[in-house]
């Protein structure tokens, strides 16, 4: 029980560090394209470590099956989520930002 | 036959949610099942070859460890773009060709790429032509993508 708390708490603090270190790089990233990177990639991981460590917590049981299914969709539905947000961008016609150029 | 396989799946996934094993509850998940794989047996399987799959989901668990390892790197490398105080980006666009055959394995590298090291896909055409924005110049994607015409294995169904 002990040791199971204790990586519950660290995939917790883990998952935690990644989601806020991605609303940090949302506000930082100078444009749209640079901005989704942060928020598809650093989302699923923080989501997959936060969902992980509650299926530790609660052990073999059909809660922690659950939790799994839970991650393996977002972290399906996330990038493609990504996906659909870069493309329509694209279509839309926003040039993506250079090097060197102020931010927007 | 992708009739009865969906029906199977379909009610595996009610007894993984419910978790309850009274008469009622087992019949109306038998019920649900069956109606859903009625009508869409179609969708999820179609007309399939059960070897030729069987052999790419093997092939797809095959490629995750290796996904998940990349995931990791592509979360430390981002975080670390955050955090440093002057941000070392490059951003680009990037556009390469595929020889990958299907939807399934067009859906895998797109969302590969989506998830791993600074790339986000942009554009994935049906005939295999990539555009990707990459957070830093000279990114190289020829290793993945050859993972996963591996897994698609060169048949084009």
């Amino acid at each position: 029980m002990e040791t199971r708390a204790i990586i519950t708490l660290v995939l917790l603090g883990i998952g935690c560090f990644f989601i806020v270190v991605a609303s940090v790089g949302i506000i930082r990233f100078p444009d749209f394209y640079t901005r989704v990177h942060p928020a598809g990639k650093t989302d699923t991981m923080g989501q997959a470590a936060v969902l992980i460590g509650l299926a530790v917590y609660e052990g073999l049981s059909l809660v922690s099956v659950k939790l799994v299914i839970i991650m393996l969709f977002l972290a399906i539905a996330n990038p493609t989520a990504t996906h659909a947000l870069a493309k329509a961008a694209y279509v839309a016609g926003l040039r993506p930002w250079r090097k060197g150029e102020p931010r927007r | 036959m992708s009739f009865i396989l969906t029906a199977v799946i379909m009610f595996g996934f009610w007894l993984l949610l419910s978790g309850h094993f009274t008469f009622i509850l087992l019949t109306s998940g038998i019920v649900a099942s069956l109606i859903v794989a009625y009508f869409s047996h179609e969708l999820l399987f179609g007309d399939i070859d059960l070897k030729i799959t069987v052999n790419r989901i093997v092939r797809l668990i095959k490629y995750m460890p290796w996904l998940v390892w990349e995931i990791i790197a592509a979360n430390i490398d981002i975080v670390y773009r955050t955090l440093h105080p002057s941000m070392p980006i490059d951003p680009e666009m990037i556009e390469f060709d595929t020889n990958l055959k299907t939807e399934t394995g067009i859906a895998i590298l797109a969302n590969s790429i989506t998830l791993t090291p600074g790339t986000v896909t942009v554009e994935a055409k049906r005939d295999g032509k990539f555009k990707v924005h990459s957070i830093v110049r000279g990114v190289n994607m020829s290793g993945m993508q050859a993972k996963v015409e591996m897994i698609e294995g060169n048949r084009d169904v």
